[in-house]
């Protein structure tokens, strides 16, 4: 499994694996709502309020 | 968990090894026999943990547009507005009376008013408020209506075709019904007559709703000089709302429109009609 596989890659013992993983999730959900999602956002037909 | 991982790992490089000693039919037959559901399930368990995945980003990606996306935006409209030193909004004065509104004597209806100089792309140059909407209802209104650096970022957009505040013709602007700050959100609790107030740096325009509709999201007449007409030469000034409907979608266009009642200079109050009751 993918999610096995990281782990056992991750330094450190069972907490230090833990806080590795919590940053990156944090760092992976910053970097989607600043810079992806609102790139993707215009591209997808779900809103829209102009008439053109 | 561990153990049968690197058991099956082992037993994997067995059948891709060229260096896997010859085997026996019957001993190969037996290992296809066991290696295949192994190898189906490891298929399997990936192709499961990716699914989850595509759904965990999904899931962050509504959360992002229905919730964050009105963090980001409030924020940054609010700090625009701060930033334009001469808005005016309802309920800030220190007197006991009230605000001061504009005495009727600054309240054009015959004379012309002063048209707004044109905006560059994303300046703002005006704020939108809507006292149906709330006394503390301001928004900006900034040049442009693409979405990524005007309407998703600065709120209120302006057509750039269309006439600016004081021109003869439709002031056209667009925002969001949802998310992103939702300047619109209230669209469908504009009554006919609720007034719909522009303030530039000179000047306060103040409009009555005449009409509103469900369109076409290609229902370009609505944002003609003349509301309706496409080809038709300006003969009045009118403001036309437009936004998303139904609410989270984009089949359908929600547009309101509405005409001038009067304008006034600024720097004698604000107009009566923010400091109406209207409940």
């Amino acid at each position: 499994m993918i999610s096995t596989w990281i782990w056992n890659r991750l330094p450190g013992n069972g907490w230090v694996k833990s806080v590795i993983v919590v940053v990156a999730i944090a760092a992976l959900v910053a970097v989607l709502f600043e810079v992806v999602f609102p790139w993707a956002a215009p591209q997808l037909p779900f809103q829209d309020q102009t008439v053109e | 968990m561990r153990e049968s991982w690197s058991r099956l790992s082992r037993s994997l490089d067995g059948v891709t090894s060229p260096h896997t000693p010859p085997v026996s039919p019957t001993v190969a037959q037996s290992r296809v026999q066991t290696e295949g559901p192994r190898v189906l399930s490891r298929v399997i368990g990936i192709a499961g943990e990716l699914l989850i995945l595509i759904g965990a980003l999904i899931a962050l990606y509504v959360a992002w547009q229905l919730f964050y996306t009105d963090v980001q935006a409030d924020r940054e409209q609010q700090q625009v507005l701060d930033g334009l030193s001469w808005v005016q909004p309802a309920g800030t004065d220190n007197s006991d009376q009230g605000p001061v509104t504009i005495p009727a004597q600054y309240q054009f209806r015959d004379v012309a008013p002063p048209v707004t100089p044109p905006a560059e792309h994303t300046e703002t140059f005006a704020a939108l408020f809507v006292p149906r909407w709330g006394d503390d209802y301001a928004r900006p209104i900034s040049e442009g209506v693409e979405r990524k650096a005007v309407l998703d970022k600065l709120g209120i957009g302006h057509y750039p075709q269309s006439a600016m505040p004081g021109e003869l013709g439709n002031v056209a602007i667009a925002g969001h019904r949802t998310s992103y700050g939702k300047p619109f959100t209230d669209v469908d609790t504009l009554a006919v007559g609720d007034a719909v107030i522009v303030q530039t740096e000179g000047a306060w325009y103040v409009y009555r709703v005449t009409d509103w509709s469900i369109v076409r999201p290609t229902a370009i007449e609505t944002i003609a000089p003349v509301p309706g007409q496409l080809d038709a030469e300006p003969n009045g000034h009118y403001i036309t709302l437009t936004t998303c409907h139904p609410r989270y979608s984009a089949a359908q266009r929600w547009v309101v429109h509405g005409v001038l009642d009067y304008w006034a200079p600024t720097g004698h109050g604000i107009p009566p009609e923010m400091v109406e009751d209207l409940s």
